[in-house]
């Protein structure tokens, strides 16, 4: 498949976070970091996994991904039923793999959704909530979606409140189970990132085109190794550039980054 | 047997200092007629459970509440609940921040009549450090697993909006999602529904539809007739929510004495009052369902 060099960054992420349900079988794929996620996950099942399920994000199954914004006359087709408590039946037994859109990342890839500054009981910016990070974390796969590269984002330290768990020893204590712990892709406006370097440590996978190592480490609050294999994120083919464009008709990912930047960077 | 019953029939058994549960998900099929009775009511001291929405924000700016326990609270269109975040940033509110899965794991040891129900959840997070009172329990078999052991979620009330109900208590929910309201239900000393439509009773008008009936009317204390009693969140499939009047609450919150002039133009007036500054039945009916 020949690559396209006129797609925007959006679709390029797209195209990477697709990346991170590559082969999972028959799991729940959730796109739940917005809009780019989600096409993330559909894109992932309208082409190398089509083994996913999915839903019409509110209740039910759904076998064709179902595009974003107003329908106008689509139809979804609903295969089955899949409420809230469903879905933590879901998580509980690991079946999914979710895309989360958290506000701090951590060397360790703990996450947080819940507030930003120093004390819990008076934050300075009060977020969401934990919401579902501690179990989907600690039960399946996650990965995450920064739209933000930035050291507000990968902080220095840890996240000012854990609500994902990751990969930090002095956070488990003796007898608890962290085998089900499994973080696998963070995607960003710059670069693809993973754990697969010792010790689960973050790395490098691909640098988005344009983007330079150095230029990911200082917008990051702590060390970045390079994978062995480091290279240019994949530009999305024709095929997929055409699925991304059928899923959300109404553009809706273009108001997703600043200023909708080209995905290759203008010299 | 007859449990219908007034709004203010259900005020009147509620005490100050009480733990209450409220049905339904962030600004989706929430009892609000019997939130707004609330805060028409001299209660105060309340425990809030939920799977929090306008009526946090609402029952905080009306003083009447002492904590919230909760697994987040959102507006969903509008990601951040606008009093819930002047509180919390105010550092006014007592607050147990738990995990979506552990708030329905509390109510489900509750509605056993458990101590605690086991779990990995909230392990390895600040869950626990911000909740001191949680323990771990080791497992007594050969595994030898540490487990968080969720404490049970006693509620002395729940309040729950359904699409319709019997005079006896036998309710329906008619929407893609019922949220956690039996796990509510179950939880409940006492559990007080709204409905949109009443009758009778449900074997002569709705036996076609028995399998939308999710917990059994000896949980149901009392029934109240609230038709649009889930505005300005959405009921699923009649109406939906009203992102117009929840931007105008949102906005509120950063007016002085916003949240008087709110209660003074909507809440004050009774519920029929309230219905006409919505809009009227006829606009409220026609409320699109959000698309997710």
């Amino acid at each position: 498949m020949s690559q396209s060099t006129d797609f925007s960054l959006a679709e390029l992420i797209v195209t990477a976070a697709s990346e991170a349900w590559r082969g999972n079988g028959e799991v729940l794929a959730s796109g739940a970091g917005g809009p780019l996620t989600r096409l993330g996950a559909s894109l992932a099942k309208l082409t190398h996994t089509p083994e996913l399920l999915m839903t019409d994000s509110e209740a039910y199954l759904v076998e064709e991904p179902i595009p974003l914004g107003p329908r106008g006359d689509y139809k979804p087709k609903f295969s089955g039923h899949l409420p809230f408590s469903r879905v933590f039946d879901c998580v509980w037994r690991g079946l999914r793999h979710a895309m989360t859109g958290p506000v701090q990342i951590d060397r360790w890839g703990q996450t947080n959704l819940s507030m930003i500054g120093s004390d819990f009981r008076k934050p300075k910016i009060q977020q969401l909530g934990v919401r579902g990070l501690p179990g989907n974390t600690i039960n399946h796969m996650n990965s995450m979606w920064v739209a933000n590269h930035s050291t507000r984002v990968f902080v220095e330290g840890e996240v000012d409140m854990v609500g994902g768990v990751g990969y930090n020893k002095a956070r488990w204590p003796a007898g608890v189970k962290q085998d089900y712990v499994d973080l696998r892709l963070i995607v960003s406006n710059l670069c693809v990132l993973d754990f697969e370097g010792p010790d689960h440590a973050i790395q490098v996978r691909s640098l988005h085109p344009g983007v330079t190592f150095e230029e990911v480490q200082a917008a990051t609050g702590f060390p970045l190794l390079k994978s062995p294999s480091m290279k240019e994120t994949l530009h999305p083919t024709a095929e997929q550039l055409a699925i991304i464009r059928r899923l959300d008709p109404h553009n809706i990912r273009a108001a997703m980054l600043k200023d909708n930047p080209p995905g290759i960077r203008a010299a | 047997m007859n449990k219908q019953m007034t709004a203010g029939d259900v005020v009147a058994q509620l005490k100050s200092g009480m733990t209450i549960g409220i049905g339904g998900w962030g600004p989706r099929r929430k009892p609000m007629s019997l939130v707004r009775e609330i805060l028409r009511s001299d209660l105060k001291d309340l425990t809030l459970v939920a799977y929090g929405g306008p009526e946090v924000g609402m029952l905080w700016a009306a003083g009447k509440l002492k904590k919230v326990i909760y697994g987040f609270v959102s507006l969903d269109a509008i990601p951040q609940e606008p009093y819930y975040r002047k509180a919390r940033q105010a550092g006014a509110i007592d607050v147990v921040e738990l995990d979506e899965g552990m708030l329905t794991w509390g109510l489900r040891a509750a509605g056993m009549r458990l101590p605690f129900l086991p779990t990995r959840v909230g392990l390895g997070t600040d869950v626990m450090t911000y909740n001191p009172e949680f323990k771990t329990i080791t497992s007594p078999y050969a595994d030898g697993e540490v487990l968080l052991a969720m404490p049970a979620l006693n509620l002395d009330v729940a309040l729950i909006h359904v699409n319709r109900s019997d005079k006896l208590g036998n309710t329906q929910i008619d929407g893609p999602d019922p949220y956690f309201d039996d796990q509510f239900a179950r939880a409940a000393e006492k559990c007080f529904v709204s409905t949109e439509e009443l009758v009778d009773r449900m074997d002569f008008s709705h036996p076609d539809t028995a399998k939308q009936n999710l917990f059994e009317r000896y949980l149901v204390t009392g029934v109240v007739h609230a038709p649009f009693g889930a505005h300005p969140t959405s009921f699923p499939p009649m109406y939906g929510w009203d992102m117009d009047h929840m931007k105008k609450y949102a906005a509120s919150a950063a007016e002085e004495d916003g949240w008087d002039k709110y209660v003074a133009e909507y809440v004050t007036g009774g519920e029929d009052a309230y219905l006409e500054k919505a809009g009227g039945a006829e606009r409220v009916k026609n409320l699109k369902l959000p698309v997710f």
